[in-house]
């Protein structure tokens, strides 16, 4: 009972790796330039401010909050497209599950159209696809949600750009500080290495890290591919606490 | 001492793009019937304790345009100066006052948060901060969250003592983070976040 080492519960975040996110100000992706900020970031310790964090316990989802195949239908039938299981774990740095946290997605449809007033993209819209759900990671750290493959799309940026396939995610953790908003890719898709977006990170392991999986052996049989998206979120730094018994 | 580092890499942060709308206020890009309400849309219940204020401002670019899709998350303290506690998966009943709001930029770049004032949070040296409200924004163009506080004019003394206002040297710079209060049947509290520019706001790395 002495000396007694707690692996990343009590301290505080790790400071973020900077360079392994993408900087403020990003020429290749143009609507950057005006909206980084110049100056240095400034620099503290998180404070009981930032390593708090609000919860959702109390929010009850619906039972299609993560079925954005039918959460959004018209005519009680399904969204069109390629249909797909998205699961991973949600992780700190320290690789413990973060359990109870909230998890949103948001995405284009199957043609690469997207449910939204600033959308110009001439592909059709799907009059059963909505784009959106949520989904509170378990006690192991797992979300789960069912939805089709969303397409490519065009934006202008430079002359001719395209997105590849990608899922919108936003996650929560428990301390405001771990607050993250990302973007999902899929593997094998070449499209991926051509996108100023991402291209924005630039450590190729880091974009590694947003390319999903294909699971052969969490497919749905006759109905769903199933990819594997894990997200880690900043971990604690461990302290050591003296005269604290086993396991407190 | 044991210092180890992280075994896994935090995933990267991507920008939240123009259509963030859909993800995180559903209900105000048009797509109904998923979830009831916006999270976060309203902050208070009538059993929130503590003064009723408005939270307000816009949001700039560096070429003075306002930011018209952005979206803005604040996190702040009650009355008394506690976090809400966390809420377990099976919680039955919404706490009096969560703390946590969320709210899109208009196309004019205001955006507006009613809640009620914070009250001091003891500080990492045990003195109580100012009283604020953290704030994370983001939208196209933004790679990484934006992280910031707005604290309170109407709070001179607290804010001359506040543990991160005085890392801030150039008072210039310090009046970015502090809203002005304008009197009214709700108290206004006023501050517009620049993300760029001769008023650029400061951000935080924490
Ligand atoms: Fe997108």
């Amino acid at each position: 009972m002495t000396g007694h080492f707690l692996p990343g519960t009590d301290g505080v975040l790790f400071q973020r790796d900077r360079a392994w996110h993408p900087p403020a100000d990003t020429p290749g992706y143009k609507s950057s330039t005006l909206r980084a900020p110049r100056h240095s970031l400034l620099s503290f310790g998180p404070t009981r401010s930032e390593m708090a964090g609000p919860t959702f316990g109390h929010e009850r989802l619906g039972a299609l909050d993560n079925d954005l195949i039918r959460n959004f239908s018209q005519d009680g039938g399904d969204a069109i497209g390629q249909r797909l299981v998205v699961y991973g774990q949600v992780l700190d740095e320290n690789a413990r599950p973060v359990p109870g946290t909230l998890v949103e997605f948001w995405q284009a449809n199957a043609g690469g159209r997207y449910r939204h007033k600033k959308e110009g993209y001439v592909a059709a819209l799907d009059p059963n696809f909505g784009g959106f759900g949520r989904a509170i990671t378990d006690a192991q750290g797992f979300y789960h949600f069912r939805t089709v493959r969303p397409g490519a799309y065009p934006w202008p940026n430079g002359g001719n750009d395209w997105r590849p396939s990608h899922i919108h995610f936003s996650i929560f953790g428990h301390a405001f500080a771990q607050r993250l908003i990302t973007q999902m890719y899929f593997e094998g898709d070449p499209m991926i290495w051509q996108c100023p977006i991402v291209g924005t990170i630039p450590d190729r392991a880091a974009i590694e890290q947003l390319i999903a999986r294909l699971d052969r052996h969490n497919t749905t049989p006759m109905d769903a591919l199933a990819y594997r998206f894990d997200i880690v979120l900043r971990g604690r730094r461990s302290t050591m606490f003296e005269n604290r018994l086993e396991g407190n | 001492m044991l210092h180890p580092t992280p075994t896994l890499k935090e995933t990267p942060s991507q920008t939240a793009g123009p259509y963030v709308h859909i993800g995180m206020t559903p209900n105000f890009c048009g797509i109904t019937g998923v979830i009831d309400a916006d999270p976060g849309a309203s902050m208070l219940t009538p059993d929130t304790k503590g003064e009723r204020i408005t939270i307000t401002g816009r949001v700039f670019d560096g070429s003075g345009a306002p930011v018209g899709d952005a979206v803005l998350e604040i996190w702040q303290a009650d009355a008394d100066g506690a976090y809400a506690a966390p809420m377990g998966p099976n919680s039955n009943s919404r706490p009096a006052f969560t703390g946590w709001g969320r709210q899109p930029a208009g196309s004019d770049g205001t955006f507006v948060f009613e809640t009620i004032k914070p009250g001091r949070v003891a500080g990492p040296d045990g003195r109580p901060m100012a009283p604020h409200v953290s704030v994370w924004i983001v939208a196209r163009g933004i790679n990484i969250g934006l992280q910031t506080r707005i604290y309170f004019a109407d709070e001179a003394e607290a804010n001359a003592g506040d543990h991160v206002l005085n890392k801030i040297m150039d008072p210039r710079r310090r009046e970015t983070l502090v809203a002005h209060r304008q009197e009214g049947a709700v108290p206004r509290y006023v501050l517009d976040i620049h993300l760029q520019g001769d008023r650029e706001t400061v951000f935080f790395d924490i």
